[in-house]
């Protein structure tokens, strides 16, 4: 077994890198405080097809393998995980359609994702529906017109800006999913403020009033909504999550190796103290075993094997148990400061434990982890 | 039965364990099928017997039983007639 990354592979994370040093990192305490990304920032990441870059070439995409994707996720999260969950979003929708859409509906909505023409969103949990999925209330009923659906939907990452979502609905009781245009009669997008976590990650709260769809809008067949178009989004997304978590861990080293160097007590720099480099030491290996377990993840995903699910489910549960951590740590080496908007290590803390939450929280991966039969090494 | 079906059963079987699943038995009524099982199940036919399942085959009949999954991927894999 081989673990390193190719010279293609290693190109692309520099690119990656410098791009997320001179246009994310630079504001994204800024996009915190002020709650949105800006759009200068939308407009360059379609320019250089960091949307929808798993979309394949058949539809417009670029393709982009999943360790290389993972890479693109880790860099941006390490600037701004409020972008980062634009990315994640955005691809968890165009990998549902990607992989449960009729040819038609791929033919119509691929190109423009591939492009970051269209963004699109997540409409999944609901003010009553959060980790059980299946309780959603939302419902959607056949008419001559199309499909009708009612109800409401919170917490819907981007939902402000997106111009496409996938919603989860129940049609006579079976969980059912449904491409949604955000222009679609019936359909009102209210912002949802007040959030501490990705706070630049413009929710939204969607409620649909007699809102109709065509008939060809339903993704999918009635009654495998969840467990097949939802749970792929869902899959995805816990794969870009685990990266994102990545990400959040490498920033707050970054910031801790920076913050030790220069801050100096009882006349010498913090990483002289053995009880500092103890919590350097920790979060170093820890930010390397996640990365491992992205990149086997990445892998698998990338060999289209079924263990993959499993692994990635592995991979979010360590890497975002771990941001909170490294996160935790960064604040406490960086003391009173690590308080303050001076430096963004409290920015790190509240992002990481939204990865805590999102795309199936801690305990729900602790329920089902123990279920599977891992592979013996 | 056939290498297609011992196959499938080896896989379903990894997630029953001391249950001797038989060929026409209905998975769904053991109440095992989670659905990421459901994930998992899609993908191991789609590499172990190179098939594209699409969203025209997301029917619970194709999935009930080891036959009816060894049925899908014969159709799948039969070539196409004009």
């Amino acid at each position: 077994m081989k673990l390193e990354l190719t010279v293609v592979q290693r190109a692309a994370r520099d690119e990656f890198r410098d791009f997320v040093s001179a246009e994310i990192h630079p504001h994204a305490d800024r996009w915190d405080r002020e709650a949105a990304i800006s759009r200068k920032v939308i407009d360059a990441l379609r320019a250089r097809d960091y949307l929808g870059s798993n979309v394949v070439g058949k539809y417009g995409g670029v393709g982009r393998d999943m360790i290389t994707y993972g890479l693109l996720t880790e860099e941006i999260a390490r600037g701004c995980s409020s972008v980062r969950s634009l990315l994640t979003v955005h691809d968890m929708v165009a990998h549902a359609i990607q992989r449960w859409g009729s040819p038609e509906q791929r033919q119509s909505y691929l190109p423009a994702l591939a492009r970051g023409k269209v963004l699109a969103a997540l409409a999944l949990s609901e003010p009553n529906a959060g980790s059980d999925a299946a309780g959603v209330e939302t419902t959607a009923a056949d008419s001559n017109e199309g499909w009708v659906l009612n109800g409401q939907k919170k917490w819907t990452t981007f939902g402000q800006i997106a111009g496409l979502f996938l919603v989860l609905a129940k049609f006579e009781g079976q969980p059912t999913a449904f491409l949604v245009e955000r222009e679609s009669p019936g359909l009102t997008v209210r912002p949802l403020t007040g959030v501490w976590g990705t706070r630049a990650s413009q929710l939204a709260e969607l409620t649909f009033e007699g809102c109709c769809i065509p008939h060809g809008n339903l993704i999918g067949r009635i009654g495998f909504g969840l467990s097949h178009v939802i749970a792929a989004a869902l899959e995805h997304g816990r794969y870009s999550v685990a990266w994102g978590a990545v990400g959040i861990g490498q920033a707050c080293l970054d910031a801790c190796r920076r913050y030790t160097a220069e801050r100096r007590q009882f006349g010498v720099p913090l990483s002289d103290h053995q009880l500092i480099r103890r919590l350097l030491a920790d979060m170093i290996v820890n930010v390397r075993a996640a990365r491992l377990l992205c990149l086997r993840a990445g892998w698998l995903r990338d060999q289209r094997d079924p263990v993959a699910f499993m692994e990635t489910m592995a991979a979010k549960y360590f890497a975002s148990t771990m941001a909170v951590r490294a996160a935790n740590d960064a604040v406490q080496i960086h003391g009173a400061n690590g308080m303050s908007d001076e430096y963004p290590v409290g920015r790190y803390l509240r992002d990481a434990k939204v990865t805590e939450i999102i795309e199936g929280s801690t305990q729900i991966q602790q329920n089902a982890l123990p279920m599977f039969d891992f592979e013996e090494f | 039965m056939d290498e297609t079906q011992v196959k499938i059963k080896e896989f379903l079987s990894r997630f029953l364990k001391s249950h001797d699943l038989q060929i026409d038995e209905d998975i769904f009524a053991l109440g095992f099928v989670s659905s990421l099982l459901a994930m998992q199940l899609v993908a191991f036919v789609e590499k172990e017997f190179g098939i594209q399942v699409e969203d025209a085959d997301l029917d619970l009949d194709n999935f009930r039983s080891i036959r009816a999954i060894s049925d899908l991927v014969a159709r799948k894999s039969a070539p196409a007639t004009a």
